[in-house]
């Protein structure tokens, strides 16, 4: 069981700035995601796009936003937890007990939820039986390319990851591209390679409409715009949709929730619960914006009600980080 | 006000006005209709705001933009007739559209 003063859910923008607010503080965080980086959306959704809103930084794209959170966080090393989902919340005493998909066990006096939207999974398919077949014969991602070793393979989808993967496994299996229109999102000389090698059979304007099999896959039926439908003889479906945010296991933690978000007293970002706060695109309030900068601001309010509850015999001082010799040691300023 | 029909997957059908310049999307959101998420807030980075358009209508919109048909090609079952509901921006000439919610968003 790890210990720590808080408990971070979520990786994005704002829950990194909540290590930052929690560490000039003295406090200690844990900080996990199902992501396999740091940056929430601004990493997962738009890392190239700039954003203009961020107080004092005229322009900086996602990716450089989430480097400099990282790097201002530094000082504090704090360990974060790729790769897996936070599912359930139990209390014990003054104290919530915290656990993961990998069965990680965390126990804290706080847990911040600065979950966004909720956890990001990849976007999956929703014709009959898809299910059944996940993990066997229906990837999302892939680990192992062997398994597909002179198989009958249809990828779906039409941004990089269906145009790479298919580029790459044409050189071991029988390979079909599906794609739903005649363009493709992906990077046009992968295309353009594959067109050129010839192994690849592209099929475009048309969606799966059906999967035929007992105990694995043997054909799918896919249909274009006018209904028409056509079999693909198929042992492997691999599908390239995306990623989705998928609020998960969040809504059973017994907080008051509003639709897909979670009430908050804006005082200190306290949920219903005593101890769990949620701050960033999760939280809500009379008022919300759905802003980075919104969320920093609300992080920095939840930070002082997670001391008083971490250091309960001890008193909480504003400072200035200008002034402050106690936090300019905690981020090892070298004072001249 | 112009007003905009939406048509849930069970055939239930909704009529609002909505303020000139906001988008649909928008329209739904603050008028509690069903039938759209809109996870990422009408950035069109999440598909889940997926509607689609009534023919007559549909004819009648400003085009797709760059990025709007990428992300319908992630939506749920996509059609002819798909458009993203956050960036359909509501206006007299858009006085009295239809648009039907997909049966769900992811
Ligand atoms: C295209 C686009 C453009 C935008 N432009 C701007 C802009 O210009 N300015 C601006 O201020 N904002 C902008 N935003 C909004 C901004 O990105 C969000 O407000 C911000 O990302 C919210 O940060 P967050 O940390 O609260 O949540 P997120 O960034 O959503 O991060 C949440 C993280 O929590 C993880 N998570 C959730 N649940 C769990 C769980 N149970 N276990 C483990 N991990 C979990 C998720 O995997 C995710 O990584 C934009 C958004 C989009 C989509
Ligand atoms: S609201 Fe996300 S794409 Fe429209």
């Amino acid at each position: 069981m790890i210990k720590t003063d808080v408990v971070i859910v979520g990786a994005g923008p704002v829950g990194l700035f909540a290590v930052h607010q929690l560490g000039i503080k003295g406090l200690k965080s844990e900080v996990i995601d199902n992501l396999d980086k740091a940056g929430g959306q601004c990493i997962e959704l738009y890392p190239d796009k700039p954003i203009y809103d961020i107080a004092g930084i005229p322009e900086c794209t996602g990716e450089e936003l989430t480097k400099n959170l990282l790097d201002q966080i530094k000082p504090f090393k704090t360990n974060f937890h790729f790769n897996e989902r936070v599912q359930e919340i139990n209390s014990e005493g003054d104290n919530w007990i915290i656990k993961t998909s990998q069965n990680k066990v965390f126990s804290s006096p706080n847990i911040i939820i600065a979950g966004g939207v909720g956890s990001f999974e990849p976007r999956k398919l929703s014709v009959k039986d898809a299910e059944k077949y996940e993990g066997k014969n229906i990837f999302y991602s892939i680990s192992d390319k062997n398994i597909f070793r002179n198989k009958k393979i249809s990828i779906f989808g039409g941004g990089d990851s269906a145009l790479d993967w298919a580029l790459e496994l044409s050189k071991i299996a029988e390979v079909t591209l599906i794609h739903r229109r005649e363009e493709f999102r992906g990077a046009p000389h992968t295309l353009n390679q594959i067109k050129k090698e010839g192994k690849v059979d592209i099929k475009t304007k048309f969606q799966i409409s059906s999967i035929s099999g007992q105990n694995n896959i043997e054909s799918i039926n896919i249909k274009n715009d006018d209904g028409k439908e056509t079999e693909v003889k198929t042992d492997y479906i691999l599908s390239f949709f995306g990623l989705i945010m998928k609020l998960g296991p969040i809504a059973e933690w017994g907080l008051n929730m509003d639709k897909k978000t979670i009430k908050v007293n804006t005082e200190n970002f306290e949920t219903n619960k005593k101890g769990i706060f949620a701050i960033g695109d999760i939280c809500t309030y009379p008022g919300k914006l759905k802003l980075i900068l919104s969320g920093f601001h609300e992080g920095a309010l939840a930070s002082v009600e997670c001391f008083k509850r971490a250091r309960p015999n001890e008193k909480y001082r504003f400072e200035f980080t200008t002034s402050s010799k106690e936090i300019q040691a905690r981020l090892g300023v070298k004072n001249k | 006000m112009p007003k905009i029909t939406y048509i849930d997957s069970s055939g239930e059908q909704r009529t609002i006005d909505v303020q000139k310049g906001l988008s649909v999307m928008e329209g739904a959101i603050q008028n509690k209709i069903p039938g759209i998420d809109a996870d990422c807030g009408g950035g069109m980075a999440c598909a889940t705001c997926h509607v689609y358009v009534k023919e007559e209508w549909f004819n009648k919109l400003p085009k797709t933009q760059d990025g709007e048909q990428d992300m319908i090609d992630m939506a749920f079952e996509p059609k002819k007739n798909s458009r993203l509901s956050c960036q359909l921006i509501v206006s007299d000439e858009l006085d009295g559209m239809v648009v039907t919610t997909p049966s769900k968003q992811t």
